[in-house]
């Protein structure tokens, strides 16, 4: 990721997610199917009740991706994105949600207490940046997190993954958050892996909770299923053996493998290598 | 849009409105959809209704047919009932029009049956 620019660098969302970006929601299958693995794992972090149709609120809903998860559980939505070409795929896709074009950063204008929790992939970074002469980040972010805070009924919940740039945004967010009446944080998935690190911001409507674990997190509990597992292990050993002592015969035979392996003529490896001469010689 | 996020949108995000609530519709083209029927979600979701906007709503793009303006007694046993506002919720929606803020007189325009509840800078 580091090489590429972050997207919210590049353009304000209604700009950057234009007919091109758009389509590669419906298009590119590995696009399709880190945002579904997301979703999923947002949806398990609401711990909705089982077998009862909520009404779940989808911020940033874009293609409506996100959407069909939920349909899948039996929910229904309501999805909110500031791209009307993101929204135009998602009624192309014939989504079962209802649509809406709007900014988070402008406040949510539902009634108190209507839903009984929300997601929101990838979203939550863009109101990090100003993209206007009028935005300050700070307050907008407050904004939408308050007026969330009311449309949540009591004991309702909201999981937002998303990528943040650097440790203060993941401060700013959460402080916003806290200060709007919310209570919850920062749940990191596989913190040590880097392609497969995700950070979740939970949040809880009334009272304190237990915040959920992070996948990869646990004791005993190895990686990311599915990815090798090897890198982290031989480092670790290499840095528990340390460099061998100067002059030794280890040092020695590591030398002249080093020069061997640079192509350099090398004398062959024997018992001999790296022993003391006798006195008299 | 549904009548059912109709039914929980309101105008209260704009710069000097009190409660912006119900936001009056104007419609010029109402499609209607056929949704998998699901009395459990409609039994949940009618307490939190305004069943009186609800009503005026549903009068206002003159799809109200028969439904009584109070909302009756016994609803989970009442399945005719139910379906009738599973209907009215979930089936109907209004394709294009405008959204009107009840204090100010803003018009939120609906294309495709997207609501654009984008504001101006001024406004918010």
């Amino acid at each position: 990721m580091a090489s590429v620019r972050r997207p919210e660098h590049q353009a304000p969302p209604e700009i950057f997610y234009n007919e091109t970006e758009a389509r590669k929601y419906t298009s590119n299958t590995r696009m399709i199917e880190i945002q579904l693995k997301m979703t999923e794992r947002a949806v398990e972090l609401l711990t909705l009740p089982e077998d009862t149709p909520c009404m779940i609120l989808d911020l940033g809903c874009g293609s409506g991706l996100s959407g069909e998860t939920l349909t899948e559980h039996g929910h229904n939505w309501v999805g909110l994105d500031i791209s009307s070409s993101m929204l135009s795929v998602a009624l192309e896709r014939e989504v079962e949600g209802d649509l809406m074009l709007g900014d988070m950063g402008q406040g949510l204008s539902f009634r108190p207490g209507m839903f009984d929790g929300a997601v929101s992939i990838s979203a939550l970074q863009w109101l990090c940046n100003a993209d206007k002469k009028s935005h300050v980040p700070a307050k907008r972010m407050f904004k939408f997190f308050s007026t969330l805070y009311s449309c949540l009924a009591r004991g309702g919940r909201a999981a937002f993954q998303f990528y943040p740039e650097n440790s203060q945004q993941v401060e700013l967010i959460t402080q916003q958050a806290l200060k709007a009446g919310f209570t919850g944080g920062v749940v990191v998935d596989y913190p040590n892996s880097s392609k497969a690190k995700k950070v979740f911001l939970v949040l809880f409507v009334g009272g304190q909770q237990q915040l959920p674990r992070g996948l990869g997190t646990a004791p005993g509990e190895k990686g990311v299923p599915g990815h090798v597992q090897y890198t982290d292990v031989r480092q670790r050993i290499k840095a528990a053996r340390g460099k061998p002592l100067k002059k030794s015969r280890d040092w020695i035979l590591e030398k002249k493998e080093r020069r061997r392996r640079q192509g350099k003529e090398v004398r062959p490896d024997s018992k001999y290598t790296g022993r003391k001469r006798k006195d008299k010689f | 849009m549904k009548l059912l996020t109709h039914n929980m949108l309101t105008s209260k995000f704009m710069k000097g409105v009190v409660k912006g609530y119900p936001l009056g519709i104007v419609a010029s083209e109402v499609k209607e959809v056929a949704v998998d029927y699901n009395p459990d979600f409609v039994c949940r979701m009618i307490p939190k209704l305004e069943w009186g906007s609800l009503c005026s709503a549903a009068d206002s793009i003159g799809k109200l047919g028969d439904l009584p303006k109070e909302l009756p007694e016994n609803i989970e046993s009442n399945q005719d009932f139910l379906k009738k506002v599973h209907h009215l919720l979930m089936e109907v929606e209004v394709i294009s029009g405008n959204l009107i803020c009840p204090e100010t007189g803003r018009k939120f325009p609906i294309n495709n049956g997207i609501p654009n509840m984008l504001l101006n800078e001024d406004e918010v």
